[in-house]
């Protein structure tokens, strides 16, 4: 069971139109281990994660989710929302999509739909206010305050989100994939705009969610000393396809690697070798 | 008229008296291309069917001027209020007393409410009216899950409000029976029809659910004309039954209420019995809507509003979460269209066009999207002020446009212009509506 | 066979006033992203400023047909483009950055004051004119007698509408003002960046669109012999669905919805019911967007995550 890999995708692909985005990527992320995705821009790691958490449809492949009871779901047969419902991947997004006008309560509140939905008897108990409902939105709420207790961010709870600075956004929207307790954490560039302090304090989040709460995660990231620092294991495309995988340390090594990252952004190619050394 | 237009005067560049009447010029010259024709000649269609015309040069001198006038009050105006214009109109200190007086206006304005038939006893006129009041103030409530709440855009939301009104009539009428089994009946029937509409514009955005929703407002208006043997087409149905307390008709027979109580008997009580059961019917809509806004369901509308991709990435069923949205609305509409019926004793086509969808969506926005006490506050000011303007018979509608668009422009994020939270751990702050997205309208 | 042929006839007329009207519901939207519900409201003041000027050239002593339309035709779109650009700079300019819902009522409140303005001004009832362009063809006599006519205002009708298309085509495709339009329907804050005049672009926008209606208005008093200051609501509704039904923001999508609204209605009416036209124009439209949510030649929409 716990040999069993939380997520296997087999030969995926992915066409849009003539373009070819994803060619036949096979890769596996362990249960409670962080897995990274790491490429070249355009290399197509967002559509590998639209794939998984069901944005788009695959063209071809396998997308396996083992949950820890020994179930297995095939995520490329479900759709959006049923993938964060049943299959259990949570997710956050490139571009932070918080809900603005609503506080940073209410949106770690909203993403305990499914289960206060169930607690509120579909809506119809709940509008009577029957104890049993308000028992669990008051486990709601806990749950709630303590995640915002582990992003520092428990004085600002009824600010709206909208308002909150940038790297607070990010990590609330990290609270909130995990409000809706997922089995596998898919962060799509978490370090995207943060300055060095705010990446280390993700860092610092991204393993107490997996050594606390060992919650597997799958990330996508730019930022080289953030991956090199957390990642378990580290899988890197371009063009589509699986140039190389490994730990930190072989990934680093791999001439196939650097010379992806050189071919395309000195920039970037630098980062690697350097947060090698 | 062009004067009116808010164009942005460069801040801090003195306008001077030549700049104004330039303006004003020129605003009279668009005038009176505009007017010259439709006002400056009039067609009459003679008694055999031949057009005539007559010349009103006099009617059209006149409103040129008006506007080289107007034009220079306004210009005049906008200097001494500043660049920033209609904004400023209400000074910031008077806004801050407003929000601090919205804290007690609600309940104020619900005790004022309750007596308003104490009060005005022997004014037909104000208790009717105050009818009428209230049955917009359930409409925008209803119309709020949908737009304010969950932020689909329903241009047919009389469709609603009619399914509801025939329910009853047909029913009652046909079958005879009562109020209090058909009102149930209405409201289901209508949420039954906004699931119906729900379906088809599940994917639609924006302009597309605009128009599919109109069309489905005007589907459904076009059926009850034509389809003369159940609905009896434009000559609508007559003799709805009148509601009762219970079984108690409130009328001048035997069994009659004022007999059971052996006071005297007066057509009175059937307006205010008729004045409380609306107000029932509003308050009902008002706190199932704040309860739902606690729950689940609402803030997954709410959430809708905002992101609704994130709502599946979060594991929320956006399809049930739409139609749940527009069955509410849908029901609510239902039930103020029962309550309609049985108010008028009289239904047709006619009293359920674009016009009465356009009304109420603009209590809506007007009312500041989501918020109830300004929904409130909207249809009494809209519903209010076009009684006000009655005895200006044809030129009512006119300046009923007129005045919204520029309250329009005047408040575009509508009269509260904050959402409350629904939830909080250490205090509740109102968020500003300039963060709070509108949704797919 | 003969009769479905009329049917089409009539049909692909009447699509045509439709479509000149849905030109400017889409190039509105295709721009400013609003819908501009005075628009249908535009297009009966057109109607009604080309039966006046006729009224007027008319008793002034003119006799040539020919003459006198052209003249029309002239009146009505630059008095109706005035119309359109002081409706946007009244309504619509002030709210232009403001949120969506804004604009939008303000141009149903704008469209209310238009109808009861044209109402209070002209009277609320009907007003005819006497066919002014009579004759016509007949295509084909059927055995039983039915003749397929073609009328020459039916001519006249489908080739003002080709001309104006073209012309109009050009002027998107091949004009500085095409050019400036097409940038800032890309996008406004990097079109104003670039040099282009924003402001005057949408106001030019509206302009054009208004001037289109009002030949739409100028067609359907002479073809329908009629005006009435309601008229505009519906053939309004109308319109906008087949801009919509063709893919609103499209050119081409706004003609081909105008003739295939024009065509549903035409021939339900002559099938079916004439009760029920609109019910069927409004249900395929619904129909439609069910399985192509973005109409016939809309752009499909492509959700970024």
């Amino acid at each position: 069971m716990s040999g069993e890999p939380i997520l296997s995708v087999d030969r995926l692909t992915m066409r849009f139109g003539g373009i070819v985005a994803v060619q036949d990527l096979s890769f596996a992320a362990e249960r409670g281990k962080i897995t990274a995705l790491i490429g070249p821009n355009g290399a197509g790691k967002t559509t590998v994660f639209n794939c998984i958490t069901g944005f788009y449809k695959p063209t071809g492949g396998a997308i396996r989710l083992n949950h820890d009871d020994g179930r297995q779901t095939a995520l490329e047969r479900l759709n959006d929302f049923r993938i964060a419902k049943q299959a259990k991947v949570a997710r956050t997004f490139q571009n932070i999509r918080l809900f603005p006008g609503m506080t940073a309560l209410e949106n770690l509140m909203v993403a305990q739909h499914n289960a206060l939905m169930r607690a509120s008897g579909f809506t119809f108990l709940g509008l009577i206010g029957v104890p049993t409902y308000r028992d669990a939105e008051k486990r709601a709420i806990a749950l709630a305050t303590d995640w915002l207790k582990r992003i520092n961010l428990l004085d600002r709870a009824d600010d709206a989100a909208g308002n909150l600075a940038y790297g607070d956004q990010r990590r609330l929207e990290i609270a909130r994939a995990m409000c809706t307790e997922p089995a596998l954490l898919c962060l799509d560039e978490p370090a995207a705009g943060l300055n060095a302090r705010e990446s280390a304090s993700l860092s610092e989040l991204l393993r107490s969610i997996r050594g606390e709460l060992g919650t597997s995660i799958l990330l996508i990231e730019h930022d080289m000393s953030v991956v090199m620092e957390i990642s378990d294991h580290i899988v890197v495309m371009d063009h589509g396809v699986k140039i190389a995988e490994g730990t930190p340390r072989e990934v680093r090594d791999d001439p196939k690697v650097i010379a992806a990252y050189l071919g395309t952004d000195e920039e970037e190619a630098a980062a690697v070798m350097e947060s090698g050394s | 008229m062009t004067a009116l237009s808010t164009e942005t005067t460069q801040a801090g560049r003195t306008v001077g008296i030549p700049f104004i009447l330039k303006k004003a010029f020129l605003s009279a010259c668009v005038a009176l291309v505009l007017f010259s024709l439709m006002i400056g000649i009039r067609t009459e269609a003679g008694p055999d069917g031949q057009l005539t015309w007559w010349t009103r040069f006099g009617d059209l001198a006149s409103i040129v001027g008006l506007v080289f006038g107007g034009s220079i009050v306004i210009e005049l105006l906008r200097q001494w209020i500043g660049p920033t214009g209609a904004e400023k109109l209400v000074p910031a200190p008077i806004q801050r007393s407003l929000s601090l007086a919205g804290r007690f206006l609600g309940p104020a304005l619900l005790v004022f409410t309750l007596l308003v038939p104490v009060i005005f006893y022997n004014q037909r006129y104000i208790l009717d009216l105050g009818i009428l009041v209230l049955t917009y103030v359930m409409l925008g409530w209803g119309l709020n899950v949908v737009v304010g709440l969950a932020g689909l855009l329903d241009l047919g939301y009389v469709a609603f409000y009619a399914v509801g009104a025939y329910s009853y009539a047909l029913l009652a009428t046909n079958f005879g029976w009562s109020f209090w089994v058909c009102l149930p009946l209405a409201g289901m029937l209508a949420a039954i029809w906004g699931v119906m509409l729900g379906f088809p514009v599940l994917r639609l955005r924006g302009d597309y659910l605009a128009i599919v929703t109109l069309a489905f407002g005007e589907i459904i208006r076009l059926v009850i004309l034509n389809w003369q043997s159940l609905t009896g087409g434009p000559n609508g149905v007559s003799g709805i039954p009148r509601p009762t307390l219970f079984g108690i008709p409130l009328d001048n027979s035997d069994d009659g209420l004022a007999a059971k109580l052996g006071i005297e008997y007066s057509p009175t009580h059937r307006i205010i019995f008729l004045f409380y059961l609306i107000l029932a019917l509003a308050l009902l809509t008002n706190w199932v809507t704040i309860r739902l806004r606690r729950l689940p369901i609402g803030r997954a509308w709410e959430a809708l509003r905002e992101d609704e991709v994130a709502c599946r990435a979060l594991g929320i069923n956006t399809t049930t979460t739409k139609l749940t949205a527009f069955a509410t609305g849908a029901m609510f509409g239902g039930f103020a269209g029962a309550f309609f019926a049985t108010r008028q004793g009289f239904i047709s086509p006619e009293s359920f066009t674009f016009q009465e969808s356009a009304l109420v969506l603009a209590i809506v926005v007007l009312g500041g999207m989501g918020s109830q006490l300004g929904v409130a506050l909207a249809a009494l000011t809209m519903i209010g002020g076009f009684e006000l303007f009655r005895g200006l018979e044809t030129y009512r509608m006119l300046v009923f446009g007129m005045a919204m668009v520029l309250i329009m422009i005047w408040r575009p994020r509508g009269i509260i212009g904050h959402r409350a939270p629904t939830v909080y751990l250490t205090k509740a702050q109102a968020i500003s509506s300039d963060l709070v997205k509108e949704g797919h309208g | 066979m003969d009769y479905f042929a009329q049917q089409l006839i009539n049909g692909l007329v009447l699509g045509s006033i439709y479509g000149l009207i849905a030109i400017g519901y889409t190039m509105v939207y295709g721009i400013v992203g609003m819908i501009n519900f005075a628009h249908g409201d535009i297009f009966m003041i057109g109607g009604f400023i080309a039966l006046i000027s006729f009224l007027l050239l008319v008793s002034l002593g003119l006799t040539a047909i020919p003459l006198i339309l052209l003249l029309v035709l002239l009146v009505a779109m630059a008095v109706t483009a005035l119309y359109g650009w002081t409706v946007e700079r009244i309504a619509y300019r002030p709210l232009r950055h403001s949120f969506r819902l804004a604009p939008m009522l303000s141009a149903i409140g704008m469209s209310f004051v238009l109808t009861n303005y044209s109402q209070v001004a002209q009277g609320a009832r009907v007003k005819p004119v006497p066919p002014i362009i009579t004759g016509g063809y007949t295509l084909h006599e059927g055995p039983e007698g039915f003749a397929v006519q073609l009328s020459n205002m039916q001519i006249m009708v489908v080739l003002v509408t080709i001309v104006l298309l073209a012309m109009f085509t050009w002027l998107v495709s091949r004009t500085r003002l095409g050019r400036d339009m097409r940038a800032c329907e890309q996008d406004q804050t990097m079109a104003a960046l670039l040099g282009v005049d924003v402001d005057r672009t949408i106001s030019m926008t509206f302009v054009i669109g208004a001037a289109l209606a009002s030949v739409a208005g100028m067609m359907y008093l002479l073809y329908y012999g009629q005006v009435d200051f309601f008229m505009g609501f519906v053939a309004g509704i109308k319109a906008f669905t087949a801009a919509v039904l063709g893919g609103i923001g499209s050119l081409p999508g706004a003609v081909l919805g105008g003739l295939a609204i024009g065509l549903i209605e035409t021939l339900w009416s002559a099938y079916f019911s004439v009760e029920y036209k609109d019910v069927a124009a409004f249900s395929i439209l619904i129909i439609v967007l069910i399985f192509m949510p973005t109409g016939l030649l809309g752009r499909p929409e492509v959700e970024k995550v």
